[in-house]
């Protein structure tokens, strides 16, 4: 910005050679500070151990914070700093503000605030917005990146769903003064009762007009809920990962899906083909999709919309033919909890627009292992995954096989990128925030 | 004093081995209800509560250690059993957000079998449920 600004001035004033020298020498000062603050980037190392991680070579890890609750969200700031949404409070405190004065890595907690738990936590332009379970708030950031007004946020959103399953309301935002919000289903697949063996699908399903979908609203409005947002996007059971794509000006999601198939279809399904199915879905999401829960699930063996057991389906049959296609699907039950669009120059150019997909990982595979509990990585190319998805980071379980969900002692949960291009993951069983960088070790 | 140590020792082997044995001889009946009630567990409850019982961190709660389930208030057992669960509730300091199934097409002896079986394994150990305590905790559930 500054060089632009000092080049033209060079050519404005080309023939006056004293001033030219002059701004040349202002010129050196300011490059001079730009190294300097290169190389205290440079002191960002990455643990001996790469914090436990497993990488791709080139790629280092360190524990950037730890012991900070049951960190879900993440968002940095362009200033360094990160935000941390926590999902119980710490101190009655429900947001953690980290900072590193001297630039190694290592992030102290500067202050928390926020009396309230959940998942969600952006920044748009100088806001800091964040989720409770049934709300949205908004906070002013000063020229560091911190909150001015800690205590007394706008609420530009209220009165949401939370009815305990999949309550967590996650945000994005886009370029033209919107927040989308996911409302979760409070269902499995909108059975008459929940989970029963039995019970039969509700046709058409209630739920949709109040959840299993992405919500529109206004960023700067208050107290803004159902009757003046924009159901965006619908027939999605659980989107906890999403974010908003700015090379296609799009949004972009991750989708839990359903659980129990052999549980609650024993005689259609085995206990294998019901840990395999059905895919956690990505969806690129145009405003008025449905993709086409609690109808349909993805079959990603079979690569297609399957008809659901709850409404006539065999574990064979077609539908949703209305219903969007997911533009990747995953092994099941992995739970993406956050997806993050890469646009940082640290990593390699493969990674460039990119997507990451934190996997919390799954618990209803048993009797089989459980899977998941990694950062994933998948190429795109004009808004579309170009190549196949690849584990980038593993090991945050801490254990080789993780049979149950209790022996992960960290789950992938948020991502964000820093201002230099380090990708921070935070892990919601011990409160870790990893950074992870790309030839700092 | 290390010859009183000794006969401790003998003492608290020796009654464990008479309380094992009066288990084996007594509870035969207990050991069928037990394994039938596995076969079920596995069917209905394995895939929430896992198959060592420890359940799934804020989801779904153990039963592996559970205050409620090792307790005596066996008609709250049967009354989450056939009713399921969906009200936000602490259980033992923790708080579980997925939806519990009913169960209300089991038979008063598959209750308690499967009670027996989560009553009983991992760590737990409880007294037996009979299907007639089923039976009469099921007029009780409305």
């Amino acid at each position: 910005m500054f060089s632009f600004v000092l080049s033209s001035q060079i050519q404005h004033y080309m023939k006056k050679i004293v001033l030219v020298f002059l701004l040349a020498s202002i010129s050196f000062v300011i490059n001079a500070n730009d190294s300097t603050k290169f190389s205290l980037n440079n002191q960002v190392v990455a643990d001996a151990d790469n914090a436990g991680l497993t990488l791709p070579s080139g790629f280092g890890a360190l524990i950037a914070a730890d012991n900070l609750g049951r960190a879900r969200h993440i968002v940095a700031t362009k200033q360094g700093g990160l935000y941390v949404k926590l999902e119980r409070l710490v101190g009655g405190k429900g947001i953690v503000y980290l900072t590193d004065a001297n630039k190694d890595g290592k992030m102290e907690v500067e202050t928390s605030f926020g009396n309230y738990i959940g998942t969600g936590i952006a920044i748009k332009d100088n806001y800091l917005y964040a989720s409770s379970n049934e709300d949205v708030f908004r906070y002013q950031l000063d020229e560091n990146g911190k909150v001015t007004n800690p205590d007394n946020p706008q609420r530009i959103v209220k009165g949401l769903w939370d009815k305990r399953q999949h309550a967590s309301k996650s945000i994005a935002l886009d370029n033209a003064g919107n927040i989308y919000v996911n409302i979760g289903a409070p269902s499995n697949s909108c059975q008459e009762v929940d989970r029963t063996k039995g019970s039969k699908g509700m046709y058409p399903c209630p739920i949709l007009d109040s959840a299993g979908g992405i919500w529109q609203f206004k960023v700067d409005q208050t107290d803004q809920g159902y009757h003046n947002g924009v159901r965006y996007a619908t027939g999605l059971r659980n989107v906890v990962g999403l974010d908003w794509n700015q090379q296609q000006n799009k949004l972009y999601v991750t989708m839990h899906g359903r659980d129990m198939l052999y549980t609650l279809y024993p005689d259609m399904f085995d206990t294998t083909v019901s840990a395999e199915l059905p895919s956690e879905t990505m969806y690129e999401i145009n405003k008025g999709d449905d993709a086409g829960w609690p109808y349909v699930y993805y079959d990603h063996f079979q690569k297609k919309k399957v008809l659901s057991p709850e409404y006539g389906g065999d574990g064979k049959k077609a539908g949703g033919e209305k219903a969007i296609d997911p533009i990747a699907a995953f092994p099941a039950h992995m739970a993406p909890n956050a997806l993050l669009f890469y646009t940082g120059n640290q990593f390699p150019a493969k990674y460039k627009n990119g997507a990451f997909i934190a996997f919390h990982g799954s618990w209803n595979r048993s009797p089989l292992p459980q899977e998941g509990y990694y950062v994933v990585f998948i190429p795109f190319e004009n808004g579309k995954p170009s190549g196949q998805w690849e584990v980038f980071a593993n090991g945050f379980s801490g254990t080789e096989v993780v049979k149950n969900p209790r022996d992960a002692k960290h789950r992938p949960c948020g991502l964000t990128e820093d201002s230099d291009g380090s990708l921070y993951v935070s892990d919601d069983v011990k409160g870790t925030v990893y950074r992870i960088v790309y030839n700092a070790k | 004093m290390k010859y009183v140590y000794f006969l401790s020792l003998v003492l608290v082997l020796s009654s464990a081995f008479v309380s094992r044995s009066a288990t084996n001889t007594v509870q035969p009946a207990i050991k069928a209800s037990i394994d039938r009630g596995k076969t079920i567990y596995l069917q209905r409850c394995m895939a929430c509560h896992q198959v060592d019982g420890s359940g799934v961190p804020r989801l779904n709660p153990p039963l592996d250690g559970a205050s409620t389930v090792k307790g005596n208030d066996k008609l709250k057992l049967v009354r989450i059993i056939i009713k399921g669960m969906t009200e936000r509730v602490e259980i033992d300091g923790e708080y579980y957000d997925n939806n519990m199934s009913a169960n209300p097409d089991l038979t008063d002896t598959q209750i308690a079998d499967v009670l027996n079986y989560i009553r009983n394994s991992w760590s737990n150990k409880a007294s037996l449920v009979t299907a007639a305590e089923v039976k009469a905790a099921r007029t009780k559930i409305k």
